[in-house]
């Protein structure tokens, strides 16, 4: 099988800095890769380097297109990554507001990505809105209020509606739990599950939180001062550790 | 004739602002970069317009300047005698007399021909400002044709007001390539942008230029369940009983009488004097 998504060699430094680099895994269809690491280690250099929000200074990031087959994302057009980034991939920001368009209402925000792709059909649009409100379990009577009015928790499950309306191949996640307060992070989570599991997604999670990858993701890499330190089955990298750093990290959460 | 030069402007402003309305004829609807120059008057007051005139106009030209349809409103008459000053070029009411028309906020109802140029003022050139306050991404997203924000705009006015209520400034698509803001006209205006004239889009404080060659194709964007309408009100023309041409409502008295009256001044006075009469013609008279 083809993998979804090839990443060789990525590398993203800030000046004299590392964001990340030496990065290298494929991502197969169906596939939840989760990120892990302290604050501070590269988890969102990469993924927004994958994700062509940043440039890299090397590597590849190889996707396997519809039309095309693999193609290196990196290389190629700035209309044809942008095309991507409103099509087959959908990005999931930590704060809502980062993802959302705050003065347009829910349906619309929803809306957006049809339209962006050629929907001129507005009794489909708003069909569709009202769906993926039903799914992120916020009431259809919503439909035309303004994020503002949503709660931190709806805010972010409007936003996973709104990637997830054109059923896009692959999802990048910044900490999408990050900042909600416990109980509305295991509705999020709770959902999420279901969404990846009903539609087959294929996604990368990047979170601080092992609990967060425990539920979701079938692998795991860990990050250490931008670089790659372990990498494995989730429950292999958490059950038993393997590096020194791991090992602090799934010890520090178990003291929780 | 004063001691300005010929239309206030120095040739080499001319000649810059003349470029960028070359360039702009070239790439329909696009919005061409300018360095608007300080004119005596205020920006609300149609410096772009202003500016695209002066680097138009010859003295062998015949310029009428009407606001909201009328030549007699104060913004008319001081740019018109602004350039009658300036420029010592002729002047007239008449729309199919005049070589250069420039506008605020509306087109003339009388069609308009191959060897006549339409001047628009424009107070914000970019359709997309409305969602997208950047300005390096609104450019990007031209660059790359990305629209799809313009119908989300569309998309809330029918989800807040059950069609698209947008009725001035309504976005087109020239040349089926950019995205592109008619200036303040109503809509009904909008399907007149398809003429035989040259359109010029001038914005002064935005510092933008942008044009629409003649027989350029015009759309108005829309859904296909929501399709774009031309609407007027549903009355004839009181003075001249015109069914056609675009009215303002004028309110008479306390008592909520009110009068339907062409915005287009020439075109309803051209009428009356054809002998067409409207519901309170005699009144009137
Ligand atoms: N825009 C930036 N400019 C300079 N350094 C940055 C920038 N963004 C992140 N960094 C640095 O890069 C490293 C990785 O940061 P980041 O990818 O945000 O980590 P994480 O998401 O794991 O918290 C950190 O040392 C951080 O200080
Ligand atoms: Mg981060
Ligand atoms: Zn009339």
């Amino acid at each position: 099988m083809t993998p979804l998504l090839q990443v060789k060699n990525l590398a993203k430094m800030y000046g004299a800095r590392i964001g990340c680099t030496d990065v290298s895994f494929d991502l197969y269809p169906g596939e939840v890769m989760g990120i892990v690491g302290e604050s501070g280690s590269g988890k969102s250099t990469l993924l927004n380097s994958m994700a062509g929000h940043l440039t890299p200074d090397r590597g590849e990031v190889i996707f396997d297109t519809r039309a095309d087959g693999p193609v290196d994302t990196v290389t190629m057009s700035e209309p044809a990554r942008r095309m991507l980034g409103r099509t087959d991939w959908a990005f999931v920001h930590q704060h809502a507001r980062d993802g959302l368009r705050m003065s347009v209402s829910a349906g619309g925000n929803i809306g957006e990505r049809l339209m962006a792709v050629g929907d001129r059909n507005y009794g489909n649009i708003r069909a569709r809105a009202a769906d993926w409100l039903g799914r992120v379990e916020i009431a259809e009577s919503r439909i035309d209020d303004r994020p503002s009015a949503f709660s931190g928790g709806m805010q972010q499950r409007l936003q996973i509606a709104r990637n997830l309306v054109t059923g896009p191949r692959l999802v990048f996640m910044d900490e999408p739990t990050g900042g909600l307060d416990v109980s509305v992070q295991a509705r999020l989570l709770d959902l999420l599950r279901n969404l990846v599991r009903e539609m087959g997604l294929s996604a990368i999670i990047v979170t601080h939180d092992l609990a967060v990858v425990r539920l979701l993701a079938d692998r795991l890499m860990v990050m250490k001062d931008g670089r790659v330190v372990e990498t494995g089955l989730t429950d292999q990298v958490l059950d038993d550790p393997q590096h020194a750093y791991t090992q602090l990290l799934v010890s520090s959460v178990l003291q929780v | 004739m004063s001691d300005y030069n010929f239309a206030y402007l120095d040739e080499q402003t001319k000649r810059m602002i003349r470029r960028a309305i070359l360039k702009g004829l070239a790439v329909p609807g696009y919005q061409v970069p300018f360095a608007s120059r300080e004119m005596p008057m205020p920006y609300g007051w149609g410096t772009g317009g202003v500016q695209v005139s002066a680097a138009t106009l010859t003295p062998e030209d015949t310029l009428k300047v009407i606001d909201q349809g009328a030549d007699d409103t104060t913004n008319a008459v001081s740019i018109r005698k602004f350039f009658e000053n300036t420029a010592g070029v002729a002047t007239t009411e008449e729309t199919e007399k005049a070589s250069v028309i420039q506008t605020r906020h509306r087109i003339p109802e009388a069609e308009l021909s191959e060897d006549q140029i339409l001047v628009y003022q424009v107070p914000i050139p970019e359709p997309l400002r409305f969602l997208e306050p950047r300005e390096t991404e609104t450019r990007k997203m031209h660059a790359l044709q990305e629209y799809g924000l313009m119908h989300v705009k569309l998309y809330e006015d029918i989800s807040q007001h059950g069609a698209i209520a947008t009725s001035y400034a309504y976005p087109v698509k020239v040349a089926g390539r950019y995205v592109t803001d008619p200036s303040p006209i109503p809509k009904f205006d909008n399907p007149k942008m398809n003429m035989a004239a040259i359109q010029l889009f001038g914005a002064g404080r935005e510092q933008r230029i942008y044009a629409v060659p003649p027989y350029t194709e015009v759309v108005s964007l829309d859904f296909e369940d929501f399709p774009f309408e031309a609407s007027k009100a549903d009355h004839p023309c009181d003075l001249c009983a015109a069914e056609d041409s675009y009215l303002d409502e004028v309110i008479l008295d306390d008592a909520g009488n009110r009068m339907f009256v062409c915005s287009d001044t020439d075109y309803c006075r051209s009428r009356r004097d054809a002998g067409h009469m409207g519901r309170l013609s005699e009144e009137a008279a």
